[in-house]
């Protein structure tokens, strides 16, 4: 089997690291790392900021937002394809993610202003000085100007992206802890993670919640003190690092679940009691998977933010952690193809139906409006997947590929 | 036509007939013939009798002449004395020297005057300015005309201005209505006006009362009211201000003694020890802050000022020489320490006044006592007062109490109806439907569409529950055929097909009835509330949703365990296979249950959407809390979820009855409750036990 640590005899053993050798027995690898640098290549060229100005720059953006979506996809598909926990809190793990970094980007830009506008003050500031304007400025909104002690680090970019690993994967272990310790399973689990996804959510949208409340983070598109670099060149710039991210997680949860440790998730979610019975630590097992999610989650979501420019607690309501299943179970869980497939697909659609650029279609006595009916559709195609197709669009590839053992996307 | 010789012994009734018809008759009246008037009706030469007698009085009137004059007016029984008083308050009234006689006069152009006599209601026109003089009463003056225009209107024959005349003194009382207000208790004849007269009368006695035992024995009255007015009406009289002295004086009516920073306000008035623990629970903190104190001293010259943060930067942008102030160079000023220092040199140097240290402020405000005394100078009657409220408070705060848990309750019921139909569907079933949400929302919907076509609220309520009930039964009924029935021991596909379901319905709602909310009107008998007193109240709707709760909970427990359907229905859900080879059809069974399930959905959305409003999302805000009113309460049984619902809305209430204006907070740690909750009682309250709990 695929145990890296006991390489079995082959073909690729006898050259290159492990890591080379894994990619060359699992050949999709390269093919999606490929495609991905050959689609981050196409767009870069294409773009408006580096190359030939075929693409605008909100369409980088968006290209570069579908990649967060896909990673976060991917790790959904983790969670849910390989380990059978339904999960409606991933979504939130993703906002989490885009608020931690949010907070920097805020505070840090906020800061330069204040910092500016201050240097033609008769005397130089003093750091409570600053830290007043810079908290009036930002808690303006919701009529505080005190910083709340979730705001201390948010003055290090540093300690930030430490904090975006950090507290999802707090709130994720924590809450996975008491869920799989009480053997909360199942469908019981899926309404538990809303409910925590609810409770958070409900939670940002308090204006005393020190992260202002319903009005969320926003102007996040303009990175500090890189204000004359034009958002064309900073949009490719995010698509690289969402590009590589992408490829990373991918490579990753790959290797993850073409591992021993991939075959007992696989095992947990086809029948948890026989796996348990075999001596394995189940909730351990789950515990780190539910995390690792989280991480993954956590760091598309500092990512997507950025590009998006605004978060709000709407984002991270118990619908959009839905909706991320939703794009999985289209494009085919328990591949991982499949939910970046899916992810991408759907969430371009959506994007393209929902934006109102697609033509509306005359029916004669009714104006078929695609705003208006997308929802209805995407509805209705996905109870026709789930009940006719649940391999979903990563299901097609297996009617061109050779026969294979299912799950080994 | 009345005849005008009863005019003024008239009963109410015919004097109501018009005090305007009266006045305008007035002119004809008199002028017509002194010596028809009948003995009863000798006022106006009574009248004009006080006007000539009293004439140099009313001319130059004083607070201390007056008031035998205003008495003798008020007494007089002349219709227009109140008119008469109004001008005269107004500053409208004139007077002619040469005849001695009294005016209302309007001008005409800037040197003549119309005159109306005072009495006969004359007219003479053309009046030059030099001829007549204008009665100019002082304030005091003032305010004895306004008790005695008071009096007239109290005594007025028009309920509806004695009422409005009491309003107006309710609202701003001052201590001369009440000797006003207790003349005319007497002649009250409506029994609910004379009831407030009485509680006016003893509410003006609490605040303005001369004797301090009639002000404490009417304190002892309202113990244990509820009524609003009362709390605040006693609240002021026990109003304290701060002050400061090096010895306590002994002429205040002392409430506490202050430490600052040290003590707080104890329920009785009285100071107690201030703690962390008051902050940290109730955010309480010292009644006077050391600073605060010394603002106090400051404010009173007892002590110099303190040199503020702006003050201080002023000081030092002033002092600015070269670059440099005190000693520092300008760009090093970017901390307080510095510039303090910098202030401090400034200071040594005696360009600016001294700065305060904190050991300064220490040492002046600890050389004075601080101390809150009672604006009211009576003692006895601060005590009574404080114990009335106190007994006030208790019986509040018993009231209070009893009107969360009617809260409680009906919040409770609000879960139920919206989990109910769940705890079939998903508790028997489980067959989880995330689109039940959307069947309440049909439910209301359907019942807005009813009262498009039937105009009358009660009726079409009673149209729209069946209506209701028939379309979401239809609804999950298809659902069931179509989707779920494909999908049994597969739940986290049920759950994600449902899901698309529920996805399409929302967008399919907004494209046929838009993204405002609709309205969905009660019948007027639901309007208001059910008002027990000024603090326990619950509105009819909720009353409603409460009995309606209760008759589907019974009405469903029949069905489940009393009739045919209900047993087949058990037995299908314990064992298919079994139930199908004793001749029921488990098909059939799945199919009539989902839609029942629906279907009750379809009429709580009516319930829900008489007192929320209809919109397409109306679903989604139950949605997870009935989950967890489900799952909270124990899967496949219908007591569990009503422990459930029970339980979910008593403790959401009473979190949000520790910070009211905070109710999404409230949620939030609700759900974090639960989510603990789940730890303990994983099979929530009233789990299934033995064969039944596996399946």
């Amino acid at each position: 089997m695929t145990d890296l640590t006991m390489p079995t005899p082959g073909p690729g053993n006898e050259f290159g690291g492990p890591l080379t050798r894994f990619l060359i027995r699992h050949p999709s690898g390269i093919w999606f790392l490929g495609l991905l640098a050959l689609f981050t290549l196409g767009i870069t060229v294409l773009s408006e900021g580096f190359g030939l100005d075929l693409i605008s720059t909100s369409l980088v953006k968006t290209f570069g937002k579908t990649l967060c979506f896909c990673l976060v996809a991917l790790a959904m598909d983790l969670v849910w394809g390989y380990c059978g926990i339904l999960s409606l809190g991933h979504f939130a793990f993703f906002g989490l993610g885009g608020y931690m970094i949010g907070m920097w980007l805020m505070y840090a830009r906020t800061e330069i202003i204040v910092v500016t506008a201050g240097a033609y003050a008769a005397l130089p500031m003093t750091k409570d000085e600053i830290d007043s304007a810079i908290g009036t400025q930002i808690f303006g909104v919701v009529g505080g100007s005190e910083f709340p002690a979730i705001w201390t680090f948010a003055h290090s970019l540093w300690l930030q992206f430490l904090l975006v690993i950090l507290v999802p994967g707090l709130l994720a272990g924590v809450f996975g802890w008491l869920a799989f310790r009480s053997r909360v399973t199942d469908i019981y689990l899926s309404i538990l993670t809303q409910a925590m996804t609810l409770a958070l959510a409900l939670y940002l949208f308090q204006n005393d919640s020190g992260l202002r409340g319903n009005n969320g983070l926003s102007g996040l598109q303009n990175l500090p003190s890189l204000e004359s670099t034009p958002q064309s060149v900073v949009s490719i710039w995010f698509l690289w690092a969402s590009a590589f991210a992408l490829g990373l997680g991918y490579i990753t949860i790959k290797l993850i679940v073409e591992s021993k440790f991939g075959n007992v998730i696989r095992a947990i979610r086809d029948d948890e009691s026989r796996v348990r019975f075999l001596g394995y630590n189940v909730e351990a097992y789950k515990l780190f998977v539910f995390v690792l999610t989280a991480i993954i989650a956590a760091i598309a979501g500092a990512l997507y933010y950025p590009q998006a420019g605004i978060i709000n607690p709407a984002e991270v309501t118990p619908i959009a952690s839905i909706y991320l299943a939703v794009w999985v179970a289209m494009g085919g869980r328990g591949r991982l193809y499949g939910a970046v497939l899916g992810a991408a697909f759907v969430s371009l659609l959506s994007s393209l139906f929902t934006g109102g650029q697609a033509p509306n279609i005359s029916l004669g006595i009714y104006e078929f409006q695609w705003v208006d009916w997308w929802l209805v559709l995407l509805g209705i195609t996905f109870v026709a997947t789930t009940l006719y197709a649940p391999n979903g669009l990563g299901g097609l590839f297996d009617l061109f590929a050779p026969k294979r053992r299912s799950g080994d996307g | 036509m009345m005849k005008p010789g009863k005019a003024a012994g008239l009963s109410p009734v015919a004097l109501e007939f018009s005090m305007l018809r009266i006045a305008s008759l007035f002119c004809a009246l008199v002028s017509l013939a002194l010596w028809t008037i009948s003995p009863a009706n000798a006022s106006p030469e009574k009248f004009s009798e006080i006007l000539t007698r009293d004439f140099k009085l009313i001319q130059h009137s004083s607070v201390k002449t007056i008031g035998p004059v205003l008495e003798a007016i008020q007494q007089s029984g002349f219709d227009g004395a109140a008119e008469f008083l109004g001008k005269w308050q107004t500053k409208e009234l004139w007077f002619r020297e040469q005849d001695d006689r009294f005016f209302y006069a309007t001008t005409e152009d800037k040197k003549t005057y119309e005159l109306i006599d005072a009495i006969t209601g004359e007219t003479t026109a053309g009046v030059g300015k030099r001829e007549i003089k204008q009665v100019k009463p002082n304030s005091g003056v003032r305010r004895l005309l306004d008790s005695a225009l008071l009096q007239f209107r109290l005594t007025s024959s028009d309920t509806s201005v004695r009422s409005a005349s009491l309003d107006s003194i309710e609202r701003d009382a001052k201590p001369e209505h009440l000797s006003v207000i207790r003349n005319a208790i007497k002649d009250e004849i409506d029994p609910d006006l004379r009831q407030q007269f009485i509680q006016l009368e003893r509410l003006l006695t609490l605040q303005f009362g001369q004797a301090s035992q009639e002000r404490i024995s009417t304190a002892k009255g309202f113990a244990g009211s509820l009524d609003l007015d009362v709390r605040a009406k006693l609240n002021p009289i026990l109003q304290t201000s701060v002050g400061f002295a090096k010895a306590l004086p002994r002429d205040i009516n002392l409430a506490r003694v202050i430490v600052p920073g040290k003590t707080t306000i104890a329920n009785d008035g009285s100071a107690t020890g201030f703690s962390v623990l008051d902050w940290w629970f109730t955010e309480q903190k010292p009644e006077l802050e050391l600073n605060e104190a010394y603002a106090l001293l400051v404010k009173e010259k007892a002590a110099p000022a303190l040199i503020d943060r702006q003050q201080r930067d002023a000081a030092l942008i002033a002092h600015m020489k070269d670059g440099r102030v005190g000693g520092y160079e300008i760009s090093e000023l970017n901390s307080e320490k510095v510039r303090d220092a910098a202030y401090s040199s400034l200071a040594r140097s005696g360009k600016v006044s001294q700065t305060v240290t904190d050991a300064n402020i220490k040492e002046a405000v600890g050389s004075y006592i601080f101390y809150a005394a009672y604006n009211e100078p009576d003692a006895e009657v601060t005590t009574a007062i404080r114990e009335t409220l106190n007994s006030i408070n208790a019986s509040v705060r018993w009231n209070k109490f009893l009107d969360l848990a009617l809260d409680a309750i009906s919040l409770a019921s609000i879960y139920f109806l919206a989990a109910i139909g769940l705890a079939i569907t998903f508790g028997v079933m489980r067959v989880i439907n995330m689109a039940h949400g959307e069947f309440i929302m049909m439910g209301a919907y359907s019942g807005y569409v009813v009262q498009q076509f039937v105009p009358n609220y009660t009726a079409s309520i009673i149209v729209a529950v069946p209506v209701a009930f028939t379309v979401t039964f239809a609804a999950g009924v298809a659902l069931e055929r179509l989707v779920i029935r494909h999908l049994y021991n597969r739940p986290l596909e049920t759950l994600l097909a449902t899901f698309g379901v529920s996805i399409a319905l929302q967008q399919l709602a907004k494209n046929i009835f838009g993204t405002q909310a609709r309205p969905l009107t009660a019948p007027e008998w639901l309007d208001g509330a059910l008002v027990v007193n000024d603090v326990v109240s619950i509105s009819w709707i909720r009353v409603a949703i409460f009995g309606l709760s209760i008759l589907f909970f019974t009405g469903l427990w029949w069905t489940l365990n009393k009739t045919r359907f209900g047993l087949e229905t058990r037995a299908v859900v314990q064992n298919p296979r079994m139930a199908a080879s004793m001749g029921i059809n488990p098909d059939k069974i799945n199919m009539l249950t989902f839609g029942l399930g629906s279907g009750i959905a379809g009429i709580a959305g009516i319930a829900i959407g008489l007192y929320a409003k209809v919109t397409s999302e109306l679903g989604n805000d139950y949605i997870v809390q009935s989950f967890m009113t489900v799952v909270i309460g124990g899967v496949g049984n219908i007591w569990g979820t009503l422990a459930g619902a029970g339980l979910i809305g008593i403790l959401q209430k009473l979190i949000e009855s520790v910070n009211p204006s905070n109710t999404l907070a409230a949620q939030t740690y609700m759900i974090i409750f639960i989510i603990i909750f789940i730890q303990f009682k994983p099979r929530g309250l009233m789990a299934l036990k033995g064969r039944a709990a596996e399946a």
